[in-house]
């Protein structure tokens, strides 16, 4: 049987579809799949005590921990979204990639890797509970548990339904195939199989989908005749500018203000993610050593510097030379195509058989490895921090790397259930957004507050995460009741959604050090002896003098900081 | 020495699967070459750029991480 009959057996409903694939496209995808389960099953003699199966042994290189964390935040659907905010608000959506990423892996690598790496916890829940207590990491613990099922689900429902507006694929087939493929190589090899996977998905992408940078740039005569084509597409140039616009919440596309950006988006949310999500912290945790785990956030956040590249530029690439416009979600008629569809429509303009099957891997890569990221995290964050203390507490090695092996398994079926339960509560995939934003930002602030001040105590922990949460879900709750509170919470009348988001988590993160401190304040501390290697000042920080200069993460951390600043000054 | 010592390297996989996708790609691009296509800036070829990229990205980590080579190195 040829590929193209075996795509017709397979693929029912490709009658309506964005791209059409030939042989050798499918030959890609279908050779991309073996690959990943070959990997799997090769790992599989390697990821046998838990610290394999959860920590990957804690022996990857910087480099391979660095792309695997930053490969854990480049699924397809941040992909494909981003450049359809870039369509809709301009050059503003590389904020996402460039204040949201530099300082705060940064921060991540300099300031508080080193307790996380010292006290040789398996996961931020593990640090809470050494840190404060057994209630703060079980309300961590839960909670983020929760949030990564879900998000593995909703990952794999806009996967489905990419792969049936792109490709014309069944929803089911998309949904099972993508799923079995994950549980089988996360089941098998562990962290390892998931962070081999995801640097091959770097990879992956960078090379499927370069091609649409740089011949849209020839295409468009280069940035000065993009930005001619997109003043004469819209008669504006705010959609070119990144903090030119942004004195007033009124003067650009995303209606925010700078302090929003600065603040709600550099301080709380990407501090949030990027230092406290165990997803993307488990990759550099699983670091040889503790240069290398510092290493790791500040070479994904040079790479991060640079995906706008294959993201933000295919957007307004889009915008320039188009010969349609894109519309919302909802919006199309027969004929026309969503913001959402800018970079399949990108890809399929200017590749042809081959390139289009690599351009097409790279997204079900992208979605695949954002499954299993969020898989393994579950499987250490329910074993170690929900299975262990409160279900089995002493059982062999052995025993928990089958229940992990088994928690894999039961958190893909969870993600399929979430799949479909999303498909039938479709506007669920904003409030995931929110969910996110619910826990993140807050949990920041307890990480934080305790690793920089001993005085926070147990309760002062526990009472600042849930007052910061609450808080969040509350603004969230009340502008929903009453959208007329946003111009409160957002500081202005004309405040669009995301600037509510910035703002909403930027107060629940002050709301939860603010009860934190009170609280503490208020109760017992824990004895000094209990806070070794945990919090600044109890904690020895092991010397990098015996390393040359070019060496050190802080020497990195100095570049990055240039090209951060060159960026902001060349788009300003 | 790690057990984990005798693992086969990420890059090595993805040498390999570069290599693959390179020698598929390009021969996808000169059976192509003088087709007519839809595709916009086809007369740049990027088939053939493109896989000439990846076949050498993949051949210089198939060969630099090749198991018995890497252990001699």
């Amino acid at each position: 049987m040829d590929l193209t009959m075996l795509a017709a057996v397979v693929l029912p409903s490709s009658a309506n579809r964005l791209i059409s694939l030939a042989p050798a496209d499918l030959l890609i995808i279908i050779v991309y799949f073996l690959m990943v389960l070959g990997i799997g099953v090769y790992l599989k003699s390697y990821a046998n005590t838990s610290n394999d199966f959860f920590m990957a042994g804690r022996e990857m290189t910087a480099w391979v921990a660095g792309l695997s964390f930053l490969s854990a935040n480049l699924g397809a659907l941040e992909l494909m979204g981003w450049a359809a905010s870039t369509y809709q608000y301009g050059i503003l959506a590389a904020h996402f990639y460039w204040i949201a990423a530099f300082p705060s892996m940064v921060f991540l690598a300099l300031v508080m890797m080193p307790f996380y790496y010292i006290s040789k916890t398996h996961s931020v829940p593990g640090y809470l509970r050494l840190r404060y207590s057994e209630a703060t990491r079980g309300l961590s613990g839960i909670s983020f548990a929760c949030m990564t099922v879900m998000m593995s689900g909703i990952n794999m429902y806009a996967m489905a339904i990419v792969m049936k507006v792109v490709l014309g694929w069944n929803i089911h087939f998309s949904i099972w195939v993508s799923s079995i493929t994950v549980a089988v190589y996360v089941t098998l090899g562990g962290l390892f199989s998931a962070i081999f996977n995801e640097v091959l998905q770097f990879f992956l992408i960078w090379l499927g989908v370069l091609v649409v940078p740089i011949l849209g740039m020839i295409e468009a005569g280069g940035w000065s005749g993009l930005v001619s084509k997109i003043h004469e597409r819209v008669h504006s140039d705010e959609y070119v500018h990144l903090w030119k616009d942004l004195g007033s919440f009124s003067g650009n596309p995303m209606g925010v203000h700078w302090t929003g950006v600065v603040f709600g988006l550099g301080g709380a949310i990407a501090c949030g993610y990027w230092t406290t999500d165990f997803l993307v912290v488990q990759r550099a945790m699983s670091a040889k050593d503790l240069r290398s785990a510092q290493l790791a956030p500040i070479i994904a956040s040079y790479f991060k510097m640079l995906v706008p590249l294959i993201v933000i530029l295919p957007g307004l690439l889009g915008l320039a030379v188009l010969p349609f416009r894109l519309v919302p979600e909802g919006m199309a008629g027969p004929g026309m195509h969503t913001y959402n569809e800018v970079l399949p429509l990108m890809l399929a303009r200017y590749c042809g058989p081959g390139l289009l099957g690599l351009g097409v891997t790279a997204l079900i890569a992208g979605f695949m490895s954002g499954m299993a990221g969020n898989v393994s995290a579950f499987a250490t964050v329910w074993t170690y921090d929900i299975y262990q203390p409160y279900i089995r507490k002493k059982e062999s090695d052995a025993h928990y790397v089958k229940v992990g092996r088994w928690c894999t398994i039961l958190g893909v079926l969870l993600s399929i259930g979430t799949a479909y339960f999303v498909t039938q509560f479709k506007s669920i995939m904003d409030y995931m957004q929110a969910l996110v934003s619910f826990f993140i930002a807050p949990l920041f602030g307890t990480v934080i507050t305790g690793m920089m001040w001993r005085r926070a105590t147990p309760k002062g922990g526990f009472w600042g995460l849930l007052a910061g949460t609450g808080s969040s879900i509350a603004m969230f709750t009340l502008v929903k009741m009453r959208p007329s509170y946003l111009a409160f919470f957002a500081l202005s009348p004309e405040a669009k959604d995301m600037a509510e988001n910035l703002y909403r988590a930027l107060w629940s993160l002050l709301i939860c050090v603010l009860v934190t401190v009170v609280v503490s304040l208020l109760t017992t501390p824990k004895p000094a002896a209990e806070l070794t290697g945990l919090v600044y000042g109890r904690t020895a920080i092991p010397s990098e003098k015996q390393y040359p200069i070019y060496q050190r993460p802080v020497f990195w951390a100095c570049g990055v900081a240039i090209l951060f600043a060159l960026l902001q000054w060349m788009f300003w | 020495m790690s057990r984990h010592s005798h693992m086969l390297p990420v890059w090595f996989f993805i040498g390999i699967l570069l290599t693959f996708y390179g020698v598929v790609i390009l021969i996808t691009a000169i059976v192509d070459f003088s087709k007519p296509t839809t595709v916009v800036l086809a007369n740049y070829h990027p088939g053939i750029w493109g896989g000439l990229i990846l076949l050498s990205v993949g051949a210089f980590y198939t060969i630099w991480f090749w198991p018995g080579l890497r252990k001699r190195r």
